[in-house]
């Protein structure tokens, strides 16, 4: 399969978020409950999604090492979660903020959402502790591989906490019978979600390049000394 | 600004700030990946230079 050059996805998710931010600030509407600092949602839950896509993908790459003994596996895996990573922590930070404005705190302890939220987050920090605590080699990928697949378990946990949000409600913005609102409103969340994916695919395809160099230059240097 | 506005745009400039520091990383490691290949290629030898022939020297 071909894949996208970086330069046109760079492009592609720069004209994505500057569509998404304009559409957010100048054509979706006031949300008549939660006014303007529903404005948030679009890049948090957004941003959540892509943190999520970036865990499973972790996962699929993972199980591709241990399944077919994919050589670039590992390394893909690493680079996936690392972007889940990054997304996690944006996911955190600006769920803080709208907290603060719909509920008055920062955080909520006794929130399930926001507390599983920031297990999974703090489950993909200790892989990074795993993966540098043993020397890189074939045992160092395997024991991150098992560890990125059972990380996966805990995503679908996570959202259906949201679901399950009884002291303050977490807006529940998708039901079985599709999502919680249309108009602009779907719209501009489509394209904000588009924007994200794209993005952290575009971040993962660039980090996953200077990684595969750093490894490459590695071993020349090894062969010239 | 209202105080709505004012948290909307901080978790906007959050985000951007958030991004802005990855790449300013990611610069960085790819300003050293480019260090390290100049030191390497320094260090290999210049295959042509061993084998173009000298040019005779000038005497006198």
């Amino acid at each position: 399969m071909r894949r996208i050059p970086l330069p046109a996805l760079a492009v592609s998710s720069l004209v994505l978020v500057a569509t998404a931010l304009v559409f957010v600030f100048y054509v979706a509407p006031n949300d008549q409950t939660l006014g303007f600092s529903q404005r948030i949602f679009y890049f948090h839950v957004s941003i959540a999604f892509a943190a999520y896509a970036c865990f499973v993908g972790g996962a699929w790459k993972a199980l591709r090492h241990l399944w077919k003994r994919d050589p670039r596996a590992d390394l893909e895996s690493y680079v996936c979660i690392h972007q889940g990573l990054i997304f996690g922590a944006m996911v955190l930070l600006t769920g803080s903020i709208w907290a603060k404005i719909s509920w008055g705190r920062w955080w909520v302890w006794s929130e399930d959402e926001l507390v599983l939220f920031l297990v999974l987050y703090l489950f993909y920090c200790a892989y990074f502790m795993l993966r540098f605590s043993v020397d890189p080699g074939p045992q160092r990928a395997n024991l991150s591989a098992v560890y990125a697949l059972f990380g996966v378990v805990l995503i679908p946990v996570s959202f259906a906490a949201i679901r399950l949000a009884r002291e303050f409600l977490h807006p529940r913005v998708f039901t079985l019978h599709g999502p919680n609102f249309g108009g602009w409103i779907l719209v501009t969340y489509c394209i904000s979600q588009a924007a994200m994916l794209v993005l952290a695919y575009t971040l993962y395809r660039l980090e996953l390049g200077g990684k595969r160099l750093d490894a490459r230059l590695r071993d020349l240097r090894e062969v010239l000394a | 600004m209202t105080t709505s506005e004012k948290y909307v745009t901080g978790a906007y400039c959050v985000v951007f700030a958030v991004l802005l520091v990855y790449l300013l990383i990611m610069a960085l490691k790819l300003q050293r990946l480019e260090r390290e290949v100049d030191e390497l290629a320094e260090r290999v030898p210049d295959e042509d230079a061993e084998e173009s022939p000298r040019e005779p020297a000038r005497v006198g």
